[in-house]
């Protein structure tokens, strides 16, 4: 665009150039700016947790015991929570999202569509302290008194299923979480399903396939990457995730199978620990989790980020 | 008898999608129908004027808190703001081979940090160096959150400035800086505009950041001393034991989201009509 806009313009006077040249370098020192506080960044992850690198190494990824008094770091539960709930919130959120993506591109008419899509959008809204306040005084009594006894009467016999019914938890966390990665889901889902071109549904259509065979066995498949990259989008900020977690995970650093235990998540441990974290070691060990999350959305964001372009940009193209 | 099937196939999933809608949206208006609940039962006028009482007295408000959130939030958008527009600027009109991709990356990456992570960040860049937690911190932080979004969002609503009035401009002999000041901002303003309110309402939001930064005050809080913030107390009052810290959590929670949802509304449905608003 900047390139274009030079060419035609006609040769200027030197003091012109000297304007120009100046707001260039301010304009430029201001984007340097962002460059250079994402360096501090994870020069500072890397800096601060030089302590515990060091002293554990590679250990402290896979030691599962976490007592500050004593002096022992383990990650492992705290990573381990972080995944299942971020995996559970997913399990959720994906069919539900993406079915509801499927019916606004597919089936509503446009200007419903755009109204419910900005109701969608207001959810992303909501801070999310807001949604912890929610769930830890509706959601936890609720999940106590009648989802997991549910859970456990009709689905006791398996692992995650079990154990007592505390409302907070695995599962609990998991809930709030997938209510929070709707509205990423469902609006990325929904822009890749309308890049989808026209010619495609009616072709399909025109062969004698109903309205749901050629949204599932056509339209579907040709939006997928975008689809998938929703889903990455959504798992990076599932993962990253802290307040609403943090307020009903229910804070335990240990590893449990069923899904009704109360368990500790990376973005939890540091939220409440942080600020009053003594010592070398300890705040060290707190801002190495925060290297191993920052790394872990890192990767999600960038595929969501790769998968986005793809299919956005395959859509237009044929368009 | 096959068609048959088919059909009712067709009907029952889509259907279900319709369900899949309604669960949904049906979210949202039950958070808001809880808020409004709970909230207007427990917001009242000492809520806005009396400070916090210790724990375990019934009544006070949240009086330092809304002035500690304006002034974190206040101070956060005077250093993100500029910052992230002038990196928006730079990436739409005078974008170089090398350092612009690199710049967009960025923004994007940092756009997708946890905030959580940002907090231990303005940690180590001011609270470290200061000793004592403040709420100077916790608008680094923010601004920290705040500049990658303005930047990318002023990018694309500059991008859309039709290149016809940039060569205009540029044919009736106005410079490079003086097209941008004086054609490409003005004509991208109402999104740019949008863009910001967006952020800030969003910056507004956060908590996980200013858990370790401008942490809590009793009383009045100020730039160099820790200070309470409206999204640190509703956490704060909500893992407490009693019953009134919850009610006013609760009427702290209606007061947040009744800005934010407010400063929503306003950009996407008055100032940004017909803009698509991009995600950040």
């Amino acid at each position: 665009m900047a390139t274009t806009a030079t060419l035609i313009q006609p040769k200027a006077t030197s003091k012109q150039q000297v304007g120009d040249k100046v707001a260039h370098l301010i304009t430029l020192i201001f984007a340097a700016t962002v460059v250079l506080v994402a360096v501090i960044l994870v020069f500072e992850l890397w800096w601060q947790s030089a302590a515990t690198r060091q002293k554990l190494g590679w250990g402290f990824l896979f030691s599962s015991n976490w007592n500050p008094v004593t002096g022992e770091f383990g990650a492992l539960p705290f990573i381990y929570g972080t995944v299942v709930t971020s995996v559970l919130a997913l399990a959720i959120s994906v069919p539900l999202g993406v079915g509801a993506a499927i019916f606004l591109s597919e089936l509503a008419p446009a200007g419903i569509s755009s109204a419910l899509t900005f109701l969608v959008e207001l959810l992303a809204a909501i801070p999310s302290v807001i949604y912890g306040l929610l769930a830890i005084f509706t959601l936890v009594p609720l999940m106590r008194s009648y989802g997991e006894p549910f859970l456990k009467s009709t689905l006791g016999f398996l692992p995650f299923f079990q154990g007592p019914a505390y409302g907070v938890g695995f599962l609990t966390a998991g809930l709030i979480l997938a209510v929070m990665t709707f509205p990423f889901i469902i609006s990325v889902s929904r822009e890749s399903l309308l890049a989808v071109p026209r010619e495609q549904r009616e072709a399909a259509l025109s062969l004698g396939a109903t309205k749901w065979e050629s949204t599932w066995q056509v339209v579907v498949p040709y939006a997928k990457l975008g689809i998938v990259g929703s889903i990455f989008l959504a798992l990076a900020r599932a993962l990253g995730e802290t307040m609403a977690v943090t307020m009903v995970i229910g804070n335990d650093p240990s590893i449990h199978a069923s899904l009704f235990a109360p368990g500790y998540s990376i973005a939890a441990v540091i939220a409440n620990e942080f600020s009053e974290a003594t010592g070398t070691l300890y705040p060290a060990a707190l801002v190495e989790l925060g290297l191993v999350l920052f790394c872990l959305t890192i990767v999600m964001n960038g595929l969501a980020r790769l998968l986005i372009i793809a299919t956005t940009r395959k859509g237009s193209k044929r368009v | 008898m096959r068609l048959l099937w088919r059909k009712a196939v067709n009907n029952i999933m889509l259907g279900l999608t319709a369900v899949c809608t309604l669960i949904t949206i049906s979210a949202l208006f039950v958070i808001l129908a809880y808020l409004v609940y709970n909230g207007g039962k427990s917001l009242d006028w000492n809520f806005f004027t009396k400070l916090p009482l210790s724990a375990g007295e019934t009544g006070g408000g949240m009086a330092n808190a809304i002035v500690g959130s304006i002034q974190i939030i206040g101070l956060a958008a005077l250093i993100g703001l500029p910052i992230g527009f002038l990196a928006g600027v730079y990436l739409s009109e005078f974008e170089d081979k090398a350092l612009a991709p690199l710049v967009r990356y960025t923004a994007d990456l940092l756009n997708g940090v946890p905030s959580i992570i940002v907090g231990i960040l303005a940690w180590t860049l001011v609270v470290v160096p200061m000793r004592h937690f403040s709420a100077l911190a916790g608008s680094v932080a923010l601004s920290i959150m705040l500049i990658p979004i303005v930047t990318r969002q002023t990018e694309q609503f500059l991008r859309e400035v039709p290149m016809s009035l940039r060569e205009g401009a540029l044919a009736l002999g106005a410079n490079k800086w003086k097209m941008i000041a004086t054609v490409v901002v003005p004509a991208g303003s109402k999104g740019v505009l949008t863009g910001m309110i967006l952020g800030v309402a969003r910056i507004a939001g956060e908590t996980a950041p200013l858990l370790f930064t401008s942490l809590n005050n009793q009383f009045w809080g100020g730039l160099n001393q820790p200070t309470s913030t409206l999204t640190y107390m509703i956490w704060y009052r909500a893992i407490s034991p009693y019953d009134d810290w919850h009610r006013q959590a609760w009427a702290a929670g209606l007061v947040l989201i009744a800005l934010v949802l407010l400063a929503n509304i306003l950009a996407r449905l008055v100032l940004a009509r017909g803009i698509s608003v991009p995600r950040t």
